[in-house]
């Protein structure tokens, strides 16, 4: 699903990302390692499309729509409630029974009691919970998350445990963290940035 | 193009919806334009000619719009949700036109106001300067939008944003200044048509390449 070869970005003389190798079976779950400033977020912002590498080949085989992307930022509007975020991406991802769906993800991360409130309001678990609905909305082939653990106290996690579960047959997942062993049990592949 | 303008309703609703709630840029357009009205007023001296004050009312209008575009992509970039827009398969420059059409929504609705306020500190307002009026906006929101997403990108946008928009509203100025009080006020409309049409559709054409790296 992703093949790269010599991947290299470059920030003017700094170098986000240092030739890299990889690939990304269908239905592979590939984790991501390595300290602070290896290129991780880099890794990942140049495979969903929102940065072009420097040099290197980079082959991603899905379209834009079936991608999903969970990064540093949850992505959603701070003034707007977890309802009409989810359906403005809705729209967007042109997903059919937008209105369930939103509802039954809001559901599963534990969110329906709080969809009429502001997402400025949010806790940051909350936020993260709802980034999750976010990328998940449209059920994506490519699933792509940056720290998804980040900000989730345990109920959180256990959810977001469950929701990879879940998808683990029908996606392929690329995730960066730094908690690897969190996710052995569905890892197939690892990738350690220096 | 069903789906197309169902992005672009969506994203303009979006935009409508953030400012009714935070209420961040149009009572500051509405204050800005009137607040120069009224030193104009005291500025220019008593029995100058109504060609100065339409003048000065191109003057208001261009800064009024460039005040609101200085905050049109701020949600974005304070919440990174660019990214988020860029990653949707919506055709991108969906993006430029929801924006474009909220922020000419709102100086429009500054105009409507800064309208009435002209007439009454100033001379009255004939439907040759309203409609010159309503042509330019489109032209100024066109650009401007595009020049925002610019220098939302860059350390410098309040500083970028003026230098790119000013020299680029010159013909908007030529042709509404022209279009009001002008006697060949048709060829300065034209004018002003004709600029709405280029300028719209470069910034369509380019606004994948403004907002992807």
């Amino acid at each position: 699903m992703i093949r790269a070869r010599g991947l290299e970005k470059r920030y003017g003389e700094s170098r986000g990302l240092r030739g890299v190798d990889f690939e990304l079976l269908r239905n592979g779950f590939l984790v991501v390692t390595g300290p602070n400033g290896s290129g991780k977020t880099t890794l990942l912002r140049l495979c969903v499309g929102l940065a072009a590498p420097t040099s290197g080949e980079l082959a991603v085989e899905v379209e834009r729509g079936r991608i999903g992307y969970l990064g540093h930022e949850p992505l959603v509007y701070r003034e707007l409630t977890a309802l009409e975020n989810l359906d403005l991406y809705g729209r967007l991802y042109r997903v059919p029974e937008r209105r369930e769906r939103i509802g039954m993800l809001l559901e599963r991360f534990d969110l329906w009691d709080a969809r009429h409130a502001r997402v400025g309001a949010y806790s940051r678990g909350m936020l993260q919970r709802l980034a999750l609905c976010r990328t998940f909305l449209h059920d994506p082939a490519l699933i792509v998350l940056d720290e998804p653990y980040d900000g989730l106290d345990d109920a959180g996690a256990s959810l977001l445990d469950r929701e990879l579960a879940d998808r683990r047959i029908d996606a392929a997942f690329l995730v960066a963290t730094h908690e690897p062993e969190r996710l052995d049990p569905h890892t197939t592949a690892r990738l350690s940035l220096a | 193009m069903i789906r197309y303008l169902a992005d672009v309703r969506a994203l303009a609703r979006k935009d409508l919806t953030l400012e009714l709630r935070a209420r961040d840029t149009l009572p500051a357009m509405l204050l800005f334009v009137l607040s120069t009205l009224v030193v104009f007023h005291f500025v220019l001296p008593a029995h100058a000619s109504s060609l100065a004050a339409k003048g000065l009312l191109w003057v208001a209008i261009v800064f009024t719009a460039l005040l609101g575009l200085s905050r049109a992509f701020a949600a974005e970039r304070e919440q990174g949700m660019i990214d988020g827009l860029v990653l949707a398969p919506s055709d991108r420059s969906a993006i430029w036109v929801g924006k474009a059409t909220a922020m000419l929504a709102f100086l429009v609705l500054a105009e409507i106001v800064a309208l009435p306020a002209f007439a009454l500190f100033f001379s009255g307002i004939d439907a040759r300067t309203v409609g010159a009026v309503a042509l330019a906006d489109v032209g100024l929101c066109s650009v401007g939008t595009l020049l925002a997403a610019m220098a939302t990108a860059s350390r410098a946008r309040e500083l970028l944003l003026p230098l790119l928009f000013l020299p680029l509203a010159i013909p908007i100025v030529v042709g509404g200044v022209g279009a009001s009080v002008s006697a060949h006020a048709a060829k300065y409309a034209g004018l002003l048509a004709l600029y709405d049409v280029v300028f719209a559709l470069l910034a369509w054409a380019s606004f994948e390449y403004v907002v992807t790296e």
